[in-house]
Order: C-alpha cells, then structure tokens, then sequence
C-alpha cells in the first residue's frame, strides 16, 4: 500500500510533530514500505484469538489508600523551559 | 594488581574483602581507562567521577565498618534512559537535553543501596529506538573489536563500555532486543528478564508492554549478582510481579545432566551469516556433551514477530512519548502559540527514527486501522507467546543465535530502517512473548568479531538460562577474551 502526503500529514497532525517536506517525502515513502511487510499478518487467521495488551495474568492493581509525601515542588518544576510563581508557565491555551 | 579493570565483579569483590584493594582504588582504575578510551569508544554520555569517588569512599567506609556484599564499593555504568536524580538522563534525546529528574530508578537504587557506585550514564539510540546506537542525538558508540562497527543497539553504550574494560558491568533495557543484540555483537554477556520481573519505575518509557531493564557484564556470575538485586515487587511499579526473588547465583551449577535444550529450526534462516552460524551449532553441541539433552522444537510464528513488533512497539511508543511537549522538561520551541509550541517543540527534538516510530504508531492506533494493524498484531502475539508455550512443554530451555551477523559497519544500514529492524529478528519474539533470554558469547567469525549464543527460558525461568549459560562458560574461553585497545 501507499500513503499519500495528505495521510502522512495527517498523522504528523495527530502526532503534533512538525515535518519538513523533506521528512514527509522520505516518511510516506518509508512508512509505506514497512506497512507493505506488516500486511503480511493479515493472511495470518486469528479467528478466535484473543489479543494480548500484556503478558501478565494480572489487571488492575490495587495499592492500600495511604498518603504519602509528594516530592517537593521545587524539584518538580526544576526542569520546566519557563515557571511562575510555583506553576509551570505556558502559552496561551484560550484565548 | 597491574590491571583493576580487567576483574570480573566477583574478582573484584574477594579482593575488596581481603583489604588488597579499596572501592576508591577500583573506581579511579576504571575512571582513568575512560579518560584513556572513550574519546575513542564513546560510550558514556555523561561519566559521574565526583559521584563515583563519593560513593566509592562511602563503600569502602562501610566496608571498614564491617559490611559486606559483593556489589559494594563495585563501579556500574547505567544506560541513559535510567533516571539519575539530579544527573542529566537523556534518552540519547535531544528532547531531554539538560533533564535531571528528580528520582532515580528502582533498579538503580538498589544497586546504590547495596554500594554500588556510578561511573556514570551510556549512550543509547533515541528513546531505546534502534538497533546499533547511531541513532543517538549526542554521538557514535564504537564496538571495541573493530572501531568502524556499530556496537548494536539500542544499549550499544553499555555494552562496548563492559566490552572495554571501562566497567565491570552495566545496566540496559530490552524491549526487543537491546540488551542481547549489543551484548551479542561486543562479545559480552547480557540477559533480559521477562516481562515483570525487574520494576520500571524510573525507565523512560518506550513500550510499556514490552519493556525490561537487563544487566551486562563479562561472566555469568556477575549477571546472577547483579539480577539478584534488581528483581523483585515494587510497589511504584503495578506491573512488577510479586514472586520471590530467588538466589540467582545458588543456580549456577556446572553439569548439564537433564537439561532439556530445544533448537527451534526457524531460527536457523536463509540470510544467517554461515560462520556465526557455525559457532552457535558448535556451541549447542557443546551443550549436549556437557549432558543436555538437545532437540529440535518449532516455534512456528517466528517469522510474524518483525512486523507484530513493529506495530505493537511503535503503538505503544506513540502513546508514551506525547509527554514530550516542552512544558515540564526539556527544550522548549516558543511560538507564542501552543498547539504551534507542542508541533514544533516535538518537531525540533526528536530525531528521525522516533519521528518514524511515533508516525507508524499513530497510524496504526487511528481510526480506521485500528483493527486491521494493532488488534491484528495483538491477536498474532498471542499466537507467538502460544508457541514458547507449547515449547517450554517439552524442554526446559532454547537455544539460538541472537543475531543474524555479527557486528555491521558504522552507516551501513541507517538508510534502510527495514534491513536495521531485521537484526532483531531473533531475539523480538522473546520480547513479545514476555519470556526471559540471555546472551552469551560463543566464538568469533572469521573477521574476529564476537558471535552471541541466545540461551531462551520461560517466564520466571532466569534460574534455568543462568544455569546453562553458566555451565557453558565453564567449559570454553570467549568471554574471558579481551579487544585489543
């Protein structure tokens, strides 16, 4: 199969990633590619199998309901591009 | 002791007991080959001296005090994708560039907790993504039995480091293969967990499903030693397993007589280099005069677990690496506009590889090729965990090469990421099946480059692959071979 540019320019959408068309060209054609030799699952019949998310017999996990000191804030904003009075600064999400 | 550095963990610890030596002393030894090499190997992002002396000077304190165990006072690189509180963890990102987390890994902590002491962080592909670690943002590890070749991937750093001499061992992770590949093609031992067997906490994470963090070293004995203290329930991870923890080292027994070792013919494929090859059927020989009991086994969906990976793995990558928007951590791109901000922070600090992997995951959990990419890929997966299943049945253990070659050209294959993925193609199935493997090496090809002896066990069955691996080292020569440097 082929991608087009408009698929691969709406994945880097969903993806939030900024591509060159440079990175667009090259995508759409590896991507395609790889996609071709993934096909390849679909001969495979899995009629009745179950799929596996883990491999672990295990679902929700459940830890008694005690509170616990949070790691200080200060360490936690340390790494932040730009801070403000103790919160992560941002741009603007309305206007 | 005219080289501290060539001494396996073991080695290292009876002298530490006898007083012949200090952690002081081992650490610098290892410190200066650093200076001396990694200009050349590159293998460390970032090398921790002050930290190492601290800690080398606190466990000799505390061996002074009358402690012992055999981790204390020994010098561990970690791989960078491990979280170090305070010290910079990159991921080999450019998106974490200047990071320091405030936390450090359980798997680390431990280490610490018993002494152990931080040479420092090993270079890496990208977010674990890649096959011979020159998919690192910051620089090329170099495998030290031939500088112009890859060392694998994606824990290529920690595996040419303990291959150097730079450490006696290291910690990497193994989401398909990035601990056995590159501990396969740098001529030491690596061994991954199975799935829940070691806690993620403080692993970055790639692909949640699949992900386990793996010890290197040089002999088996370190590896058991080193596995000992990192497995085990914790409660900052819910997918780590609640299992006792067994003693990894009282497993190691050098007879054979029993072991039931199958030889699964798909992974004795057109394309297998003929001496790597050579060398891993000579190794399973090897086995059987040692007393296993060799077989064939099929593992009949082998040749799906490439593109159940490749699907499974970017899915889950996708989803993980949306945290990577520039607000909490790392570089920022400011456009004064914040979906703009999030497209081009992204844009600007990933490299090509994740850009892929994150596009092919993307694509595959949207609308519309939801089902016929990831869910098909899910439903083969558990066809594939059926087959080690239905093999662990009738053997105790499987053995197989790693790798389809050995060590390739630095550039060779970066164009061509389908022929970069199929260098995993023996050990990806291990990883989507949850099991355990372990990497031993077991000759040289013609070129002199190492060849990796892939010893497989069921989920939990650690004992059982130490086990043999320990008895084949007991009777051959490789690992103990040293790359002229």
């Amino acid at each position: 199969m082929s991608l087009t540019l408009e698929q691969v320019e709406h994945i880097a959408e969903l993806a939030k990633l900024a591509l060159s068309d440079e990175e667009k060209a090259r995508f759409r054609e590896q991507l395609s590619a790889i996609l071709d030799y993934a096909a390849r699952l679909q001969a495979i019949d899995t009629s009745g199998i179950p799929p596996t998310a883990t491999v672990l017999p295990m679902h929700t996990v459940l830890r008694d309901d005690v509170a616990r000191p949070p790691m200080p804030r200060d360490d936690l904003l340390e790494n932040a591009a730009e801070k403000e009075e103790g919160m992560f600064r941002v741009d603007v999400v309305l206007d | 002791m005219d080289d501290l550095t060539n001494l396996t963990i073991t080695e290292a610890h009876r002298l530490l007991q006898r007083g012949e030596i200090s952690s002081v002393e081992l650490t610098q030894a290892h410190l200066e080959r650093i200076t001396a090499l990694d200009g050349t190997i590159r293998a460390f992002l970032t090398v921790t001296a002050e930290i190492a002396l601290q800690q080398a000077h606190a466990a000799d304190e505390r061996r002074r005090r009358g402690e012992d165990n055999p981790l204390l006072g020994i010098p561990l690189a970690y791989k960078d994708v491990l979280t170090t509180r305070g010290v910079e963890t990159t991921c080999g990102s450019r998106i974490l560039r200047g990071y320091r987390p405030p936390y450090t890994a359980t798997a680390i902590a431990r280490l610490e907790a018993q002494g152990a002491v931080m040479l420092g962080k090993t270079n890496m592909d990208e977010f674990a993504m890649g096959s011979s670690t020159e998919n690192s943002a910051y620089q090329i590890t170099r495998n030290p039995w031939d500088t112009e070749r890859v060392p694998g991937g994606s824990s290529g750093g920690s595996a040419a480091a303990v291959a150097a001499r730079m450490v006696p061992a290291a910690l990497g992770t193994d989401t398909g293969g990035s601990v056995r590949q590159p501990a396969s093609l740098c001529g030491v031992v690596g061994l991954k967990p199975s799935y829940g067997r070691v806690s993620r906490y403080g692993l970055v994470a790639f692909a949640s499903s699949l992900d386990s963090i793996g010890p290197f070293a040089r002999n088996v004995e370190d590896v058991a030693l080193i596995l000992r203290t990192i497995a085990g329930h914790d409660p900052l991870d819910s997918t780590s397993v609640d299992l006792p923890v067994p003693d990894y080292t009282a497993a190691l027994k050098p007879d054979l007589a029993g072991v039931r070792v199958g030889v699964p013919r798909e992974y004795f494929i057109e394309g297998m280099q003929p001496d790597a090859e050579a060398a891993v059927r000579t190794a399973i020989s090897t086995l059987e005069t040692l007393g296993a009991e060799v077989r064939e086994v099929s593992l009949p969906h082998t040749d799906t677990a490439l593109p159940v990976y490749y699907l499974i793995a970017p899915a889950e990558a996708s989803a993980n690496l949306a945290r990577f928007d520039g607000m909490r951590y790392g570089p920022r791109v400011s456009t004064g506009e914040l979906w703009r901000t999030y497209r081009e922070t992204r844009g600007a600090g990933f490299g090509p590889e994740v850009k892929r992997r994150i596009m092919l995951g993307t694509y595959a959990l949207s609308a519309g090729y939801y089902d016929a990419y990831y869910l098909k890929a899910q439903k083969v997966r558990t066809l594939i965990k059926q087959d080690f299943d239905e093999a662990f049945k009738i053997v105790d253990v499987i053995a197989c090469p790693v790798s389809p070659t050995t060590a390739f050209r630095i550039g060779e294959r970066v164009d061509d990421p389908l022929q970069m993925y199929l260098s995993d193609v023996f050990t990806l199935a291990v990883s989507l099946a949850g099991v355990c493997g372990i990497s031993v090496p077991c000759g040289f090809d013609e070129g002199g480059l190492p060849v990796g002896l892939q010893i497989i066990g069921p989920a939990f069955g650690e004992e059982r692959i130490l086990h043999v691996a320990y008895a084949y080292q007991q009777v051959t020569e490789w690992h103990r071979r040293v790359p002229a440097l």
